[in-house]
Protein backbone atom coordinates (compact mmCIF):
# COMPACT_ATOMS: atom_id res chain seq x y z
CA UNK A 1 0.00 0.00 0.00
CA UNK A 2 0.90 3.61 -0.48
CA UNK A 3 0.21 6.33 1.49
CA UNK A 4 -0.61 10.08 -1.41
CA UNK A 5 0.27 12.96 0.84
CA UNK A 6 -0.65 16.25 -1.17
CA UNK A 7 -0.05 19.66 -0.46
CA UNK A 8 -2.34 22.12 -2.74
CA UNK A 9 -4.18 25.32 -2.84
CA UNK A 10 -7.12 25.40 -0.30
CA UNK A 11 -9.47 26.65 -3.33
CA UNK A 12 -8.69 23.32 -5.34
CA UNK A 13 -9.47 21.06 -2.59
CA UNK A 14 -13.03 20.14 -4.02
CA UNK A 15 -11.41 19.67 -7.27
CA UNK A 16 -9.31 17.06 -5.70
CA UNK A 17 -12.10 15.33 -3.92
CA UNK A 18 -14.03 15.12 -6.52
CA UNK A 19 -11.29 13.67 -9.07
CA UNK A 20 -10.74 11.02 -6.77
CA UNK A 21 -14.16 10.04 -5.71
CA UNK A 22 -14.72 9.94 -9.50
CA UNK A 23 -11.42 7.14 -9.77
CA UNK A 24 -12.55 5.29 -6.49
CA UNK A 25 -10.92 7.03 -3.66
CA UNK A 26 -13.60 6.19 -0.62
CA UNK A 27 -11.96 8.34 2.15
CA UNK A 28 -9.40 10.74 2.71
CA UNK A 29 -7.71 13.13 5.97
CA UNK A 30 -7.73 16.61 4.91
CA UNK A 31 -5.66 18.98 7.23
CA UNK A 32 -5.17 22.85 7.02
CA UNK A 33 -1.44 23.34 6.38
CA UNK A 34 0.57 26.35 5.83
CA UNK A 35 4.36 26.90 4.41
CA UNK A 36 6.39 27.68 1.24
CA UNK A 37 7.90 26.57 -1.84
CA UNK A 38 10.26 28.24 -3.76
CA UNK A 39 8.09 31.47 -4.13
CA UNK A 40 8.72 32.52 -0.75
CA UNK A 41 5.33 33.89 0.42
CA UNK A 42 4.46 37.61 -0.29
CA UNK A 43 4.53 41.02 0.76
CA UNK A 44 1.94 42.75 2.82
CA UNK A 45 2.24 46.76 3.59
CA UNK A 46 0.42 48.36 6.36
CA UNK A 47 0.89 51.81 6.57
CA UNK A 48 4.04 51.73 4.78
CA UNK A 49 5.65 49.09 6.88
CA UNK A 50 6.27 46.04 4.75
CA UNK A 51 5.57 42.48 6.05
CA UNK A 52 7.02 39.69 4.50
CA UNK A 53 4.58 36.83 4.63
CA UNK A 54 6.39 33.45 4.39
CA UNK A 55 3.55 31.07 5.13
CA UNK A 56 1.01 30.86 2.93
CA UNK A 57 -1.98 28.93 3.40
CA UNK A 58 -2.47 25.16 2.06
CA UNK A 59 -4.35 22.15 2.58
CA UNK A 60 -2.86 18.82 3.19
CA UNK A 61 -4.06 16.01 1.81
CA UNK A 62 -3.71 12.36 2.55
CA UNK A 63 -5.03 8.92 0.91
CA UNK A 64 -4.09 5.24 1.28
CA UNK A 65 -4.70 3.12 -1.83
CA UNK A 66 -3.27 0.57 -3.49
CA UNK A 67 0.38 -0.43 -4.49
CA UNK A 68 -1.11 -0.82 -8.18
CA UNK A 69 -3.28 2.74 -7.92
CA UNK A 70 -0.14 4.93 -6.73
CA UNK A 71 0.94 6.22 -10.14
CA UNK A 72 -3.00 6.78 -11.49
CA UNK A 73 -3.87 8.10 -8.48
CA UNK A 74 -0.70 10.72 -8.26
CA UNK A 75 -2.16 11.73 -11.98
CA UNK A 76 -5.37 12.34 -11.08
CA UNK A 77 -4.78 14.80 -7.88
CA UNK A 78 -1.66 16.45 -10.01
CA UNK A 79 -4.65 17.26 -13.11
CA UNK A 80 -6.94 18.46 -10.73
CA UNK A 81 -4.57 20.91 -8.73
CA UNK A 82 -3.29 22.28 -11.16
CA UNK A 83 -3.80 25.87 -12.03
CA UNK A 84 -0.01 26.41 -14.21
CA UNK A 85 0.54 29.60 -11.55
CA UNK A 86 3.43 29.35 -8.56
CA UNK A 87 2.83 27.83 -5.82
CA UNK A 88 0.19 24.67 -6.80
CA UNK A 89 1.67 22.40 -4.25
CA UNK A 90 3.78 19.17 -4.29
CA UNK A 91 2.75 15.36 -4.01
CA UNK A 92 4.77 12.68 -2.52
CA UNK A 93 4.14 8.83 -2.04
CA UNK A 94 5.40 6.72 0.72
CA UNK A 95 5.08 3.68 1.59
CA UNK A 96 2.92 1.90 4.11
CA UNK A 97 3.64 -1.05 5.82
CA UNK A 98 -0.26 -2.08 7.60
CA UNK A 99 -2.96 -0.30 7.73
CA UNK A 100 -6.26 -1.45 10.29
CA UNK A 101 -9.55 -0.55 10.24
CA UNK A 102 -10.52 0.29 13.97
CA UNK A 103 -14.08 -0.22 13.75
CA UNK A 104 -13.67 -4.00 12.81
CA UNK A 105 -9.77 -5.11 12.92
CA UNK A 106 -9.79 -5.61 9.26
CA UNK A 107 -6.10 -5.39 7.82
CA UNK A 108 -4.56 -3.85 4.90
CA UNK A 109 -6.85 -4.23 1.76
CA UNK A 110 -9.94 -5.00 3.21
CA UNK A 111 -9.22 -1.95 5.44
CA UNK A 112 -8.98 0.55 2.69
CA UNK B 1 -33.74 83.56 29.56
CA UNK B 2 -37.12 82.19 29.06
CA UNK B 3 -38.44 78.82 27.93
CA UNK B 4 -39.90 80.82 24.48
CA UNK B 5 -35.96 81.14 23.68
CA UNK B 6 -35.71 77.09 23.08
CA UNK B 7 -36.12 76.45 19.84
CA UNK B 8 -36.76 72.64 18.95
CA UNK B 9 -35.15 72.13 15.73
CA UNK B 10 -31.76 73.26 17.15
CA UNK B 11 -32.34 71.31 20.50
CA UNK B 12 -32.89 68.13 18.59
CA UNK B 13 -30.16 68.28 16.38
CA UNK B 14 -27.88 69.54 18.86
CA UNK B 15 -28.85 66.21 21.02
CA UNK B 16 -28.81 63.81 17.91
CA UNK B 17 -25.31 65.52 17.23
CA UNK B 18 -24.34 64.53 20.88
CA UNK B 19 -25.60 60.92 20.11
CA UNK B 20 -23.43 60.40 16.89
CA UNK B 21 -20.38 61.75 18.53
CA UNK B 22 -20.71 59.30 21.48
CA UNK B 23 -20.80 56.79 18.54
CA UNK B 24 -17.30 57.83 17.67
CA UNK B 25 -15.77 56.13 20.61
CA UNK B 26 -17.23 52.61 20.34
CA UNK B 27 -16.42 53.47 16.74
CA UNK B 28 -12.41 54.48 17.73
CA UNK B 29 -12.58 51.26 20.08
CA UNK B 30 -12.89 49.05 16.70
CA UNK B 31 -10.57 51.49 14.99
CA UNK B 32 -8.02 50.85 17.40
CA UNK B 33 -8.82 47.45 18.19
CA UNK B 34 -8.47 45.71 14.98
CA UNK B 35 -5.25 47.62 14.30
CA UNK B 36 -3.45 45.36 17.39
CA UNK B 37 -2.81 42.40 17.76
CA UNK B 38 -4.78 38.92 18.27
CA UNK B 39 -3.77 39.30 22.27
CA UNK B 40 -4.39 43.05 22.90
CA UNK B 41 -7.59 43.98 20.73
CA UNK B 42 -9.33 43.81 24.63
CA UNK B 43 -7.11 46.02 26.31
CA UNK B 44 -7.51 48.44 23.49
CA UNK B 45 -11.12 48.57 23.04
CA UNK B 46 -11.26 48.96 27.30
CA UNK B 47 -9.06 51.77 26.72
CA UNK B 48 -11.65 53.62 25.04
CA UNK B 49 -14.35 52.49 26.85
CA UNK B 50 -12.90 53.08 30.14
CA UNK B 51 -12.74 57.41 28.83
CA UNK B 52 -16.11 56.78 28.90
CA UNK B 53 -16.80 56.04 32.51
CA UNK B 54 -14.13 58.29 33.98
CA UNK B 55 -14.52 61.70 31.96
CA UNK B 56 -18.70 61.23 32.40
CA UNK B 57 -18.36 61.36 35.95
CA UNK B 58 -15.28 63.93 35.98
CA UNK B 59 -17.52 66.14 33.47
CA UNK B 60 -20.73 66.10 35.95
CA UNK B 61 -19.06 66.64 38.94
CA UNK B 62 -16.43 69.35 37.99
CA UNK B 63 -15.58 69.02 34.48
CA UNK B 64 -18.20 71.02 32.83
CA UNK B 65 -18.23 73.86 35.24
CA UNK B 66 -14.25 74.20 34.78
CA UNK B 67 -14.67 74.52 31.38
CA UNK B 68 -17.82 76.76 30.32
CA UNK B 69 -18.86 78.12 33.96
CA UNK B 70 -17.43 81.28 33.93
CA UNK B 71 -13.67 82.70 33.52
CA UNK B 72 -10.56 82.86 34.92
CA UNK B 73 -8.04 85.34 33.19
CA UNK B 74 -9.27 83.09 30.00
CA UNK B 75 -7.42 79.82 30.71
CA UNK B 76 -10.02 77.88 32.83
CA UNK B 77 -13.81 77.84 34.08
CA UNK B 78 -14.97 77.74 38.16
CA UNK B 79 -17.01 75.77 40.24
CA UNK B 80 -20.03 77.78 39.77
CA UNK B 81 -21.87 74.86 37.99
CA UNK B 82 -20.11 72.13 39.59
CA UNK B 83 -22.35 69.18 39.66
CA UNK B 84 -24.22 70.85 36.68
CA UNK B 85 -25.99 72.65 39.74
CA UNK B 86 -29.30 74.71 38.59
CA UNK B 87 -28.70 72.98 35.16
CA UNK B 88 -31.71 71.01 35.10
CA UNK B 89 -34.60 73.98 35.73
CA UNK B 90 -36.52 74.64 32.80
CA UNK B 91 -34.86 78.05 32.17
CA UNK B 92 -31.07 77.36 32.06
CA UNK B 93 -30.65 77.84 28.41
CA UNK B 94 -28.17 78.18 26.08
CA UNK B 95 -28.20 80.65 23.15
CA UNK B 96 -31.02 78.53 21.37
CA UNK B 97 -30.78 75.10 23.24
CA UNK B 98 -31.51 73.94 26.80
CA UNK B 99 -27.75 74.07 28.20
CA UNK B 100 -28.11 70.61 29.48
CA UNK B 101 -28.06 69.80 26.13
CA UNK B 102 -24.49 71.51 25.24
CA UNK B 103 -23.78 70.25 28.32
CA UNK B 104 -24.12 66.58 27.11
CA UNK B 105 -23.20 67.48 23.21
CA UNK B 106 -19.50 68.80 24.85
CA UNK B 107 -18.90 65.84 27.24
CA UNK B 108 -19.26 63.42 24.25
CA UNK B 109 -15.63 65.68 22.80
CA UNK B 110 -14.38 65.39 26.76
CA UNK B 111 -14.84 61.53 26.60
CA UNK B 112 -13.24 60.84 22.70
CA UNK B 113 -10.32 63.03 23.25
CA UNK B 114 -8.42 61.37 25.66
CA UNK B 115 -9.36 57.95 24.38
CA UNK B 116 -7.81 59.43 20.88
CA UNK B 117 -4.12 59.36 22.95
CA UNK B 118 -4.43 55.52 23.93
CA UNK B 119 -3.61 54.61 20.35
CA UNK B 120 0.31 55.21 21.18
CA UNK B 121 0.67 53.31 24.11
CA UNK B 122 -1.53 50.01 22.62
CA UNK B 123 0.20 46.54 23.89
CA UNK B 124 1.58 47.93 27.06
CA UNK B 125 -0.24 50.10 29.24
CA UNK B 126 -1.18 49.33 33.06
CA UNK B 127 -4.94 49.33 32.74
CA UNK B 128 -4.61 51.50 36.29
CA UNK B 129 -1.95 53.85 35.09
CA UNK B 130 -4.27 54.48 31.79
CA UNK B 131 -7.20 55.13 34.40
CA UNK B 132 -4.96 57.73 36.57
CA UNK B 133 -3.67 59.02 33.43
CA UNK B 134 -7.25 60.22 32.16
CA UNK B 135 -8.40 61.32 34.99
CA UNK B 136 -5.79 63.66 35.56
CA UNK B 137 -4.94 64.38 32.05
CA UNK B 138 -8.48 65.60 31.27
CA UNK B 139 -8.51 67.56 34.43
CA UNK B 140 -5.54 69.38 34.01
CA UNK B 141 -5.27 69.58 30.13
CA UNK B 142 -8.81 68.82 28.21
CA UNK B 143 -10.65 71.27 30.35
CA UNK B 144 -8.30 74.87 30.64
CA UNK B 145 -7.80 73.83 26.84
CA UNK B 146 -11.04 73.73 25.87
CA UNK B 147 -12.15 76.67 27.75
CA UNK B 148 -8.98 78.74 26.15
CA UNK B 149 -10.46 77.23 23.17
CA UNK B 150 -14.29 77.87 22.88
CA UNK B 151 -15.41 79.58 26.29
CA UNK B 152 -17.51 82.72 25.32
CA UNK B 153 -18.40 85.12 28.33
CA UNK B 154 -21.36 86.90 26.20
CA UNK B 155 -19.86 89.93 25.94
CA UNK B 156 -16.92 89.35 23.28
CA UNK B 157 -15.02 88.02 25.60
CA UNK B 158 -13.54 84.87 26.97
CA UNK B 159 -11.16 81.80 26.70
CA UNK B 160 -7.33 83.24 25.21
CA UNK B 161 -7.00 81.07 22.38
CA UNK B 162 -10.63 81.82 21.19
CA UNK B 163 -11.31 85.15 22.11
CA UNK B 164 -7.97 86.87 22.45
CA UNK B 165 -5.41 85.61 19.95
CA UNK B 166 -9.23 84.45 18.02
CA UNK B 167 -7.62 81.26 16.38
CA UNK B 168 -10.04 79.72 14.78
CA UNK B 169 -11.24 75.85 15.55
CA UNK B 170 -14.56 75.34 15.09
CA UNK B 171 -15.17 71.74 16.22
CA UNK B 172 -11.90 70.59 17.62
CA UNK B 173 -9.63 70.75 15.13
CA UNK B 174 -6.99 72.43 18.23
CA UNK B 175 -8.56 71.10 21.29
CA UNK B 176 -8.88 67.62 20.34
CA UNK B 177 -6.58 66.73 17.59
CA UNK B 178 -3.85 68.90 18.19
CA UNK B 179 -4.16 68.40 22.06
CA UNK B 180 -4.45 64.58 21.88
CA UNK B 181 -1.68 64.14 19.52
CA UNK B 182 0.83 65.94 21.47
CA UNK B 183 -0.19 63.98 24.60
CA UNK B 184 0.24 60.61 22.59
CA UNK B 185 3.55 61.39 21.67
CA UNK B 186 4.01 62.17 25.11
CA UNK B 187 3.20 58.78 26.34
CA UNK B 188 4.83 57.31 23.58
CA UNK B 189 8.12 58.09 24.59
CA UNK B 190 7.37 58.21 28.24
CA UNK B 191 6.72 54.35 28.08
CA UNK B 192 9.09 53.41 25.25
CA UNK B 193 8.87 50.81 22.60
CA UNK B 194 6.84 47.59 22.04
CA UNK B 195 8.73 44.67 22.71
CA UNK B 196 9.96 43.43 19.26
CA UNK B 197 9.20 46.98 17.64
CA UNK B 198 10.40 46.82 14.19
CA UNK B 199 11.16 43.28 14.67
CA UNK B 200 8.11 41.55 15.11
CA UNK B 201 4.78 41.43 12.93
CA UNK B 202 2.79 43.57 14.15
CA UNK B 203 0.12 43.41 11.41
CA UNK B 204 -3.21 44.51 12.04
CA UNK B 205 -5.06 41.28 13.39
CA UNK B 206 -9.20 43.00 11.72
CA UNK B 207 -8.98 45.06 8.97
CA UNK B 208 -12.58 44.50 8.85
CA UNK B 209 -12.92 46.15 12.41
CA UNK B 210 -10.61 48.88 11.32
CA UNK B 211 -13.07 49.75 8.41
CA UNK B 212 -16.30 49.16 10.72
CA UNK B 213 -14.52 51.58 13.39
CA UNK B 214 -13.89 54.30 10.27
CA UNK B 215 -17.12 53.99 8.88
CA UNK B 216 -18.56 54.74 12.92
CA UNK B 217 -16.11 57.72 13.36
CA UNK B 218 -16.97 58.76 9.62
CA UNK B 219 -20.76 58.69 10.67
CA UNK B 220 -20.46 60.26 13.95
CA UNK B 221 -18.22 63.29 12.65
CA UNK B 222 -21.31 64.50 11.15
CA UNK B 223 -22.25 65.39 14.51
CA UNK B 224 -19.15 66.43 16.28
CA UNK B 225 -18.45 69.05 13.24
CA UNK B 226 -22.06 70.33 11.70
CA UNK B 227 -23.40 69.57 15.74
CA UNK B 228 -20.94 72.18 16.74
CA UNK B 229 -23.01 74.64 14.63
CA UNK B 230 -25.31 74.40 17.39
CA UNK B 231 -28.10 75.23 16.05
CA UNK B 232 -30.01 73.45 12.84
CA UNK B 233 -29.42 76.13 10.03
CA UNK B 234 -27.23 77.13 7.18
CA UNK B 235 -23.93 76.74 9.68
CA UNK B 236 -24.51 72.86 10.16
CA UNK B 237 -25.10 72.55 6.72
CA UNK B 238 -22.07 74.18 5.31
CA UNK B 239 -19.54 72.32 8.00
CA UNK B 240 -21.49 68.83 7.12
CA UNK B 241 -20.75 68.79 3.72
CA UNK B 242 -17.35 70.02 3.90
CA UNK B 243 -16.70 67.44 6.67
CA UNK B 244 -18.09 64.80 3.60
CA UNK B 245 -16.03 66.82 0.84
CA UNK B 246 -12.28 66.88 2.90
CA UNK B 247 -12.91 63.58 4.40
CA UNK B 248 -13.60 61.65 0.66
CA UNK B 249 -10.76 63.64 -0.97
CA UNK B 250 -8.62 62.95 1.77
CA UNK B 251 -9.00 58.76 1.05
CA UNK B 252 -7.96 59.34 -2.84
CA UNK B 253 -5.08 61.42 -1.56
CA UNK B 254 -4.00 58.58 0.86
CA UNK B 255 -4.05 55.84 -1.53
CA UNK B 256 -2.52 57.94 -4.25
CA UNK B 257 0.59 58.63 -2.04
CA UNK B 258 0.51 54.97 -0.74
CA UNK B 259 0.27 53.33 -4.52
CA UNK B 260 3.08 55.69 -5.89
CA UNK B 261 5.07 54.28 -2.64
CA UNK B 262 4.27 51.24 -1.86
CA UNK B 263 3.03 49.89 -4.92
CA UNK B 264 -0.63 49.10 -3.56
CA UNK B 265 -3.70 50.91 -2.15
CA UNK B 266 -4.53 49.22 0.88
CA UNK B 267 -7.75 48.98 3.08
CA UNK B 268 -6.00 50.40 6.05
CA UNK B 269 -4.89 53.62 3.63
CA UNK B 270 -8.09 53.85 3.06
CA UNK B 271 -9.43 53.81 6.57
CA UNK B 272 -6.68 55.74 7.68
CA UNK B 273 -6.91 58.45 4.80
CA UNK B 274 -10.68 58.98 5.85
CA UNK B 275 -9.48 59.65 9.92
CA UNK B 276 -7.43 62.08 8.39
CA UNK B 277 -9.75 63.90 6.52
CA UNK B 278 -11.99 64.29 9.11
CA UNK B 279 -9.30 65.36 11.39
CA UNK B 280 -8.21 67.98 9.19
CA UNK B 281 -11.31 69.64 8.55
CA UNK B 282 -12.58 69.54 12.22
CA UNK B 283 -10.91 72.74 13.59
CA UNK B 284 -11.91 74.50 9.08
CA UNK B 285 -14.91 72.64 8.64
CA UNK B 286 -16.72 76.27 9.24
CA UNK B 287 -13.88 78.49 7.43
CA UNK B 288 -13.96 76.66 3.84
CA UNK B 289 -16.09 76.30 0.71
CA UNK B 290 -16.75 72.61 -0.15
CA UNK B 291 -13.80 73.12 -2.90
CA UNK B 292 -11.67 74.54 -0.25
CA UNK B 293 -12.19 71.47 1.44
CA UNK B 294 -11.70 69.02 -1.36
CA UNK B 295 -8.57 70.54 -1.58
CA UNK B 296 -7.61 70.89 2.09
CA UNK B 297 -9.04 66.80 2.24
CA UNK B 298 -6.29 65.53 -0.67
CA UNK B 299 -3.52 67.15 1.08
CA UNK B 300 -4.22 66.19 4.33
CA UNK B 301 -4.91 62.40 3.45
CA UNK B 302 -1.36 62.71 1.47
CA UNK B 303 0.53 64.49 4.19
CA UNK B 304 -0.85 61.92 6.65
CA UNK B 305 0.48 59.07 4.59
CA UNK B 306 4.12 60.57 5.16
CA UNK B 307 3.68 61.64 8.39
CA UNK B 308 2.79 58.14 9.99
CA UNK B 309 6.44 57.14 8.71
CA UNK B 310 7.86 59.88 11.08
CA UNK B 311 7.95 57.59 13.91
CA UNK B 312 10.78 54.89 12.19
CA UNK B 313 13.00 57.79 11.41
CA UNK B 314 12.77 59.61 14.97
CA UNK B 315 12.59 56.37 17.20
CA UNK B 316 9.32 56.68 19.25
CA UNK B 317 6.81 53.95 18.99
CA UNK B 318 3.13 55.34 18.44
CA UNK B 319 1.59 52.11 17.80
CA UNK B 320 -1.38 53.20 15.73
CA UNK B 321 -0.38 56.88 14.65
CA UNK B 322 -2.01 59.04 16.89
CA UNK B 323 0.38 61.94 16.00
CA UNK B 324 0.82 61.42 12.22
CA UNK B 325 -2.92 61.10 12.16
CA UNK B 326 -4.19 63.32 14.78
CA UNK B 327 -1.60 65.73 15.77
CA UNK B 328 -0.62 65.80 12.10
CA UNK B 329 -3.63 66.06 10.79
CA UNK B 330 -4.96 68.82 13.21
CA UNK B 331 -1.87 70.86 12.65
CA UNK B 332 -2.60 70.66 8.71
CA UNK B 333 -6.43 71.42 8.84
CA UNK B 334 -5.80 74.14 11.02
CA UNK B 335 -3.37 76.10 9.85
CA UNK B 336 -5.40 75.26 6.49
CA UNK B 337 -7.81 77.80 7.26
CA UNK B 338 -5.07 80.65 7.26
CA UNK B 339 -4.69 79.45 3.34
CA UNK B 340 -8.16 78.40 2.28
CA UNK B 341 -10.72 80.87 4.58
CA UNK B 342 -13.09 82.19 3.14
CA UNK B 343 -15.06 84.93 4.46
CA UNK B 344 -17.93 83.96 2.36
CA UNK B 345 -18.06 80.55 4.86
CA UNK B 346 -19.63 81.09 8.50
CA UNK B 347 -16.38 81.27 10.63
CA UNK B 348 -15.86 84.65 8.37
CA UNK B 349 -12.28 85.06 7.78
CA UNK B 350 -10.38 85.28 4.62
CA UNK B 351 -7.05 83.16 4.39
CA UNK B 352 -3.97 84.20 2.28
CA UNK B 353 -5.49 82.45 -0.95
CA UNK B 354 -8.64 84.90 -0.79
CA UNK B 355 -6.61 88.03 -0.35
CA UNK B 356 -6.83 87.60 3.79
CA UNK B 357 -3.27 88.22 4.53
CA UNK B 358 -0.68 85.80 6.72
CA UNK B 359 -2.60 87.65 9.95
CA UNK B 360 -4.83 84.51 10.35
CA UNK B 361 -2.48 82.06 9.47
CA UNK B 362 -0.02 83.28 11.69
CA UNK B 363 -2.62 83.22 15.07
CA UNK B 364 -3.39 78.99 14.04
CA UNK B 365 0.04 78.55 14.12
CA UNK B 366 0.60 79.96 17.69
CA UNK B 367 -2.31 78.32 18.92
CA UNK B 368 -1.68 75.12 18.32
CA UNK B 369 1.95 75.37 19.43
CA UNK B 370 0.61 76.57 22.69
CA UNK B 371 -1.87 74.00 22.80
CA UNK B 372 0.80 71.35 21.57
CA UNK B 373 3.23 72.17 23.49
CA UNK B 374 1.40 72.68 26.72
CA UNK B 375 -0.55 69.38 26.08
CA UNK B 376 3.14 67.40 25.88
CA UNK B 377 4.56 69.09 28.96
CA UNK B 378 1.55 68.15 31.24
CA UNK B 379 1.53 64.63 29.44
CA UNK B 380 4.81 63.99 30.06
CA UNK B 381 5.41 64.96 33.66
CA UNK B 382 2.08 63.18 34.31
CA UNK B 383 3.14 60.12 32.80
CA UNK B 384 6.73 59.83 34.16
CA UNK B 385 4.62 60.06 37.76
CA UNK B 386 2.61 57.67 37.27
CA UNK B 387 5.57 55.57 36.24
CA UNK B 388 7.51 56.00 39.23
CA UNK B 389 4.10 55.91 41.92
CA UNK B 390 2.39 53.27 40.60
CA UNK B 391 3.39 52.20 37.15
CA UNK B 392 2.69 52.72 33.90
CA UNK B 393 4.12 49.87 31.66
CA UNK B 394 3.37 46.27 32.10
CA UNK B 395 6.07 44.09 32.85
CA UNK B 396 8.19 42.46 29.18
CA UNK B 397 6.53 39.14 30.15
CA UNK B 398 3.18 40.06 30.31
CA UNK B 399 3.14 42.05 27.51
CA UNK B 400 4.41 39.22 25.53
CA UNK B 401 2.09 36.98 26.42
CA UNK B 402 -0.45 39.53 26.24
CA UNK B 403 -2.25 42.61 27.65
CA UNK B 404 -6.15 41.00 27.54
CA UNK B 405 -4.78 37.86 29.79
CA UNK B 406 -2.97 40.48 32.47
CA UNK B 407 -5.07 43.29 32.48
CA UNK B 408 -8.22 41.52 31.93
CA UNK B 409 -8.33 37.70 32.47
CA UNK B 410 -10.37 37.69 29.32
CA UNK B 411 -8.91 36.63 25.20
CA UNK B 412 -10.90 38.21 22.14
CA UNK B 413 -11.29 35.18 20.04
CA UNK B 414 -11.54 31.28 21.12
CA UNK B 415 -9.35 29.90 17.89
CA UNK B 416 -8.98 26.35 19.64
CA UNK B 417 -11.39 25.11 22.44
CA UNK B 418 -9.06 22.72 23.39
CA UNK B 419 -7.29 23.53 26.49
CA UNK B 420 -9.81 25.77 28.09
CA UNK B 421 -12.16 23.54 30.62
CA UNK B 422 -13.56 25.06 33.15
CA UNK B 423 -11.97 24.89 36.59
CA UNK B 424 -12.81 24.94 40.28
CA UNK B 425 -16.39 24.75 41.41
CA UNK B 426 -16.80 28.51 41.52
CA UNK B 427 -16.70 28.12 37.34
CA UNK B 428 -19.02 24.97 37.58
CA UNK B 429 -22.37 25.91 35.95
CA UNK B 430 -24.43 23.74 38.25
CA UNK B 431 -28.14 22.08 36.60
CA UNK B 432 -30.82 22.21 39.46
CA UNK B 433 -31.74 19.14 41.37
CA UNK B 434 -35.09 17.69 39.73
CA UNK B 435 -38.14 18.96 42.06
CA UNK B 436 -39.52 15.52 42.74
CA UNK B 437 -39.50 14.11 46.15
CA UNK B 438 -36.64 11.94 46.87
CA UNK B 439 -38.84 9.18 47.65
CA UNK B 440 -40.51 8.55 44.22
CA UNK B 441 -37.24 7.65 42.73
CA UNK B 442 -34.80 7.41 44.80
CA UNK B 443 -32.24 6.40 42.50
CA UNK B 444 -32.55 8.69 39.47
CA UNK B 445 -32.60 11.55 41.72
CA UNK B 446 -29.74 10.13 43.33
CA UNK B 447 -27.51 9.88 39.87
CA UNK B 448 -29.52 13.23 38.54
CA UNK B 449 -27.89 15.04 42.10
CA UNK B 450 -24.32 13.59 41.38
CA UNK B 451 -24.67 14.47 37.71
CA UNK B 452 -25.00 17.83 38.29
CA UNK B 453 -22.75 18.32 41.23
CA UNK B 454 -20.18 16.73 39.32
Amino acid sequence: MKLITAVVKPHKLEDVRTALETFGVTGMTVTEASGYGRQKGHTEVYRGAEYEVDLVPKVRLEVVIEDGDASDVLDVIVKAAQTGKIGDGKVWVTPVETIVRVRTGEVDGDAL
Amino acid sequence: MTLMEINAGDTAWVLVSAALVFLMTPGLAFFYGGMVRVKSVLNMMMMSAITIGVVTVLWVVVGYSLTFGGDNGGVIGNFSVAGLKGLIAPDAVSGTIPTLAYVGFQLMFAIITPALISGAIADRASFRGWIVFVALWTSLVYFPVAHSVWYLDGEGGGGFIGTGIKAIDFAGGTAVHVNAGAAALALAIVLGKRVGWRKDPMRPHSLPLVVLGAGLLWFGWFGFNAGSALTAGTTAAVTFVNTQCATAAAVIGWLIVERIRHGKATTLGMASGAVAGLVAITPACGALTPVGSLILGVVAGGICAFAVSLKYKLGFDDSLDVVGVHLVGGLVGSLAIGFLGTAAAPSAVDGLFYGGGAGQLGRQALANVIVGVYSFVVAFILAKLIDLTIGFRIKEDDEVTGIDQLEHAESAYDFLAAGSGLRGPATVVRTPAPAAPVDDAPEKDASEKEGANA
